[in-house]
Parts: structure tokens; C-alpha cells; sequence
């Protein structure tokens, strides 16, 4: 558990940490909502005597992308079906895709999201007329496992009141593992392999951020997910605020740079999105391009997306420019193609 | 637009060595100077305006300082975590207040059942756990039918 903080120098940095190793079965190397799922199920799959433990370097009650809250769950299958899910992510990536990976997603992501709601995170749903009810008023319509229609804001998402959503899902996670079963605030910067087996993940190295301690946990498999990569492109908050970016700065990236340096395969991890930005936005843009009842204009004051000119260009990636709906990727190649023809100062106006 | 703390609401969590506000810092900024038994944000730069401590704070004293670019000239955003929601208290440039209030859990803190006791039986159907306790069929592509 979390130790005291001490700032005025009380530990001095030593040139000879205490090294504390640990030898567990499974090892989960993060805290946030990917591991929280691994921590709530893992231990209904173990055998007699095997161990987990997991570490995470901050609080697990506020850590990783989800910890600040969201007010949509951006998949929920419903009455789709995975094979539409696949169609939607197959067309939304322009193809490079793991299909069988996202039809995985797609089956199992429901009863998760039935979980949260047991668990305590506040669904809207359409009440009995079609309005929209908040999570509070919601729960008189029932559980989505029970057959209630939650909101929709477009055919995937789903509204929640979800500020405290990764509050409430770690409440779970900690109960099912057990607090002797977590370390945090311990930081794991580098993974081992085996020495005698090709191939086979062997444990990690971290630290105690709080502590003169370095850890060497030996395990036998092991689930990374620490989140993705901030600042890869300097985000566009000025003055004060400058380095402001809507994604956690803690997430550094070291999913991949761990994985990468003991030869994990890095699967969907081809497709790089680049997105531009709007004007005094911050935010994800997918969550932008989302529209709602609004339009993107360019400097001239027109629609460009709508244009014919749009239209033709889309033709090009044919046939995932074609589909009826912009895609983000669609959206945001129009949103170039605007920028370099030089009519910039793009807005978003309702 | 870093947090602080206001001296005189901090009771320094009673004089335990472990602050709220100091466990639950994403970014390890919060610390207690044990001698005042006040809490202080050590490293305003790094501050990402996650609201973690202010929300946490049993007694209220840590506040947010709104940059320019975002919060500009005396307006500010203050969340009062409840039970059952929270109220987002918003001050204008101009002095107009709004208050947004929101449900955020359903349950009691606690109430989580986390299924200690369950346990899964064929680990080869790829079902979740709580799938098979429900006897879920899972559905096959219809795609490669």
C-alpha cells in the first residue's frame, strides 16, 4: 500500500538500494482499467497456491486515462452484433486490423459493462417515452442486463455519469486480488526474459517511488498495460498552460517500450493517427469529429466535409472513404486536405 | 493550473503520516510537512489539474488555481464530492455562478461485489468468468459461416 510521501530530503538517495525480489505466478503491471479487469478475473481462473500480485505507480482509485472520469462508454454491442462491431473498427482503420481480436472485444464487452453497473456507475436510459434519463433517475428503468435501452450518441456509445467510473471499478479490482496482492506506487521500468528458454517473459524490474527500493518480481506470465503515449506531438494549450494535454501525462508510453524490448509482438499497433487540431480545442478528436449537431468549417465559412470536392477526394480510399458516416480517419484527411489547400483557421460551430 | 492547499481548512488528515490528498496524487506531488501538519503541493509545475486531491480532500482546503488560457481573470471551478454525486460550483469572469450537479455511483462506497468466491471451470471456452456462471453462448462470426 501507499507509504508516506517524504519531501525535505529525509531519504537520501544511496548508491546501494534495498533490493527486494518477489516470486509470483502472475505478474499485472499497471493500475488502470485494463488491469483492474485482468485483477477482478484472474483469481477466478488460478489454481490452489498460485500467486499474483500487482503494481501499480500511483493510486489505484485514481490511475490510468479512465481515473478522471468519462461521460461515455464508447462501446457497448447492445443489439448490434460483433460482426458489426468488426465492420465498424475494420472500416473506422482502413483495414489494418486484427479482426479476430476486435470480435473477442466485441463478445465479451457487454457483460463488463453489465458489471460496472452492478458495481455502481450510473448508465442513462430512455424511459418508457424515449427521453433521456440520467444515471440516477435511470435505475428506475432497470439494469441494461435486464433489458433496459441505454442512451445512445451515436450507434456504439453509451452515456454514463462516470466520474467516479474508475473509482468504482478499482473498488472491485482491490477486492477481488486483495490488498496483499498490490504494490503501489512501485514503477516497473524494464522486463526480463529467461535465461535458459527462448522467448519466455521471466519478471520485471521497478522501483518504489517513495522508497529507496528497487523490486526484481520473477513471474511465470504476465499482463502489461500501462496506458499509451502523451506528447508524442506537442499539444496546442498556449501561455500558461502550455504542455497541457487532455491524456494523462503519466502515460508514458512504457507499454510499448517495455513490450518492445523483450520482442513482444505489438499487435494493432500498425495504424498511426495523427490528428489535427481545432482551434481552442483540447480534447480527444475523435470526440470533435463526433460533431453532435454540429458543422467544421473552413476559413472561407463553408462546410468542407459536405463539399463535392470532400466527396472526391474520400473516392480515393474507396471503399473506407466511401461508407455513409465520416470516420475519423475520413474526417481528419479531410481536415489536412483543407489545411494545405491553405484555407485553414478551421472551426466547429454549432 | 496547479492545486494548493489553504493553510487554514488543512488538519494535516488528523495526524496521520499518510494524507488523502498524498495517497491519491497520480503524480506523487502531495506532500504533509509534519511539523505545521499541513499538506503543500511540492511541485506546482507538474500539477496536471486532475482535481484527484481537491475531490478527495475530507476538509475541502485544496483548491484549484485557474491558468489564463483556460480559467481566465478570477473565474474558477470548484467540485464538492457527495455520496451519491458531485456539484461542480463554476464562477464566470463576470460573477455569474453556475452549479452542475451529477450522480456518480449508484451504490455505497464498498458495495463493489468483486465475486471473491467465484471460480471459473473450463478455462479453454473463452468465456469470462461471470459468462459461464450465466451460461452464455457465445456468438461465432457470421462473417466466415
Amino acid at each position: 500500500m501507499a507509504l508516506p510521501n517524504k519531501p525535505k530530503g529525509e531519504i537520501k538517495a544511496v548508491k546501494d538500494p534495498e533490493v527486494v525480489e518477489k516470486e509470483v505466478d502472475i505478474l499485472i503491471v499497471g493500475g488502470g482499467m485494463a488491469a483492474c479487469g485482468t485483477a477482478f478475473e484472474v483469481k477466478k481462473w488460478m489454481k490452489d497456491g498460485q500467486t499474483v500480485l500487482l503494481c501499480d505507480k500511483a493510486a489505484m482509485e485514481r490511475s490510468g486515462a479512465v481515473a478522471q472520469g468519462l461521460s461515455a462508454i464508447n462501446t457497448f454491442i447492445g443489439t448490434n452484433t460483433p460482426d458489426d462491431y468488426v465492420r465498424m473498427v475494420r472500416n473506422d482503420l482502413m483495414g489494418i486490423v486484427r479482426e479476430d481480436l476486435i470480435f473477442d472485444l466485441g463478445c465479451h464487452v457487454d457483460d463488463s459493462v453489465y458489471l460496472f453497473e452492478e458495481w455502481g456507475l450510473p448508465i442513462w436510459k430512455l424511459s418508457k417515452e424515449g427521453k433521456n434519463l440520467d444515471g440516477k433517475k435511470g435505475q428506475a428503468m432497470g439494469t441494461l442486463k435486464s433489458g433496459a435501452q441505454p442512451v445512445r450518441t451515436g450507434k456504439w456509445q453509451i452515456m454514463i455519469n462516470g466520474e467516479s467510473y474508475k473509482r468504482v471499478v478499482a473498488e472491485a479490482a482491490k477486492k477481488a486480488l486483495g490488498n496483499d496482492n498490490i504494490l503501489e506506487r512501485v514503477f516497473i521500468v524494464e522486463l526480463l526474459l529467461d535465461a535458459n528458454v527462448p522467448n519466455q517473459i521471466a519478471g520485471a524490474i521497478g522501483f518504489s517511488v517513495r522508497e529507496n527500493k528497487v523490486y526484481i518480481i520473477k513471474c511465470k506470465t504476465m499482463m502489461v498495460a500501462c496506458g499509451g503515449a502523451v506528447n508524442i506531438y506537442q499539444p496546442r494549450s498556449v501561455g500558461e498552460g502550455k504542455g497541457r494535454a487532455w491524456y494523462p501525462v503519466w502515460n508514458s508510453g512504457s507499454t510499448t517500450t517495455l513490450a518492445m524490448r523483450v520482442g513482444a509482438e505489438l499487435s494493432m499497433m500498425e495504424n498511426r493517427f495523427t490528428p489535427a487540431r481545432f482551434k481552442d480545442g483540447y480534447g480527444p478528436v475523435g470526440a470533435w469529429f463526433l460533431l453532435f449537431k454540429a458543422k467544421t468549417l473552413n476559413g472561407l465559412g463553408v462546410n468542407y466535409a459536405a463539399s463535392d470536392h470532400a466527396k472526391k477526394e474520400l473516392e480515393k480510399y474507396a471503399p473506407y472513404g466511401t461508407v455513409t458516416s465520416l470516420t475519423d480517419l475520413s474526417s481528419n484527411h479531410l481536415m489536412l486536405v483543407e489545411m494545405k489547400e491553405g484555407q485553414a483557421r478551421l472551426s466547429w460551430t454549432p | 493550473m496547479p492545486s494548493f492547499v489553504i493553510q487554514e481548512k488543512c488538519d494535516g488528515c488528523k495526524g496521520g503520516d499518510k494524507t488523502a490528498c498524498m495517497y491519491i496524487c497520480p503524480n506523487d506531488l502531495m506532500v504533509l510537512d509534519p511539523t505545521a501538519m499541513k499538506a503543500y503541493n511540492q511541485e506546482p509545475d507538474q500539477c496536471w489539474e486532475c482535481f484527484s486531491c481537491v475531490k478527495i480532500c475530507p476538509t475541502q482546503a485544496i483548491e484549484v488555481r485557474g491558468y489564463a488560457d483556460f480559467v481566465p481573470m478570477g473565474s474558477s471551478i470548484m467540485p464538492m464530492m457527495g455520496t451519491e454525486d458531485v456539484m461542480w460550483t463554476c464562477k464566470f469572469r463576470n460573477g455569474l455562478i453556475k452549479r452542475f450537479k451529477f450522480p456518480i455511483r449508484t451504490t455505497p462506497e464498498g458495495a463493489a461485489n468483486a465475486y471473491e468466491n467465484m471460480k471459473g471451470k473450463d478455462l479453454e471456452s473463452n468465456l469470462l468468468c461471470t459468462e459461464e456462471v450465466d451460461g452464455r453462448q457465445l456468438p461465432k462470426p457470421q462473417a466466415l459461416a
